[in-house]
């Protein structure tokens, strides 16, 4: 009974995902499809929660749903005086485009299906984030250290490219 | 697990049609955080059933969404700057460093 409704609910979400995830790369006018994009990421966050992952869901909500997709709809509105609707928002690449996308779709279901894999039937330890927050700080500190230089990086580097000249 | 596999295959494959098609600089990041989500899929969901003795998948998944931040931030500036110089972001108009 679980399993048939998880099952429900993982349909349900990857509907959700497939459908909006078109619309988000095909949308003619970019701010909905930037609304769409936000649709998207919420539902990959019901799907870590159905893969019990339930830190990264709310890491999902709170870093994807909650600042990039707010700093792409700042970008959108401050550069959006030239985006017209009647402007087409594709190039003229889209069958190639098709044809990359099926290709590797094909070739990763393919793949996919011909692998054996060596599936370990055992539950995840107990207490996610409590886990995550003892790998973090033990096994992978280091990482975690350079993750923090990196978005400082990050930060200086997007002030200096983003403030006006001489300035 | 084929399942969700196979979701974030399509939902790769979708971000990379985006990515060759778009013409809005901003469509292309968009494109992007859609293939991030698809490899961070991919990345819990072996994590559950391949090595779920610890939570390394979902480490490598958590600092996947913080580079993708960072990449956000950057290539929005970019992006500013570009509409502030040449007062677009149509990537087929800006090829100052093509040959």
């Amino acid at each position: 009974m679980e399993a048939n409704a998880s099952q429900l609910v993982f349909y349900l979400l990857s509907f959700i995902i497939i459908i909006s995830s078109i619309y988000v790369v095909t949308l003619r006018n970019i701010f909905h499809s930037a609304l769409f994009l936000i649709l998207t990421l919420f539902a990959v966050a019901g799907i870590y929660i159905l893969l019990n992952a339930e830190f990264l869901a709310a890491v999902q909500v709170l870093i994807y749903v909650g600042a990039i997709s707010i700093l792409i709809i700042f970008a959108i509105m401050l550069t959006s005086q030239l985006a017209s609707k009647k402007i087409s928002q594709s190039n003229e690449q889209v069958m190639i485009g098709v044809f990359v996308c099926a290709g590797f779709l094909l070739a990763s279901l393919g793949s996919l299906a011909n692998t054996v894999w060596r599936i370990v039937d055992k539950p995840l330890p107990e207490n996610n984030t409590l886990t995550i927050g003892k790998l973090l700080m033990n096994e992978y500190v280091l990482p975690f250290e350079v993750v923090s230089v990196v978005l400082l990086a990050a930060l200086i580097g997007a002030v200096v490219l983003a403030r006006k000249e001489g300035a | 697990m084929l399942q969700y596999l196979a979701l974030a295959a399509i939902l790769f494959a979708i971000g990379i049609f985006g990515v060759l098609t778009r013409r809005n600089a901003i469509g292309i990041l968009m494109s992007l955080e859609l293939m991030f989500n698809a490899a961070n899929i991919n990345l819990v969901t072996f994590n559950k059933y391949i090595g779920p003795d610890n939570l390394t998948g979902q480490i490598f998944a958590t600092f996947v969404i913080v580079i993708a931040a960072a990449e956000a931030v950057v290539g929005l500036a970019i992006v500013l700057l570009l509409y502030r110089n040449w007062r677009g972001i149509d990537v087929d108009n800006i090829n100052l460093m093509k040959w």
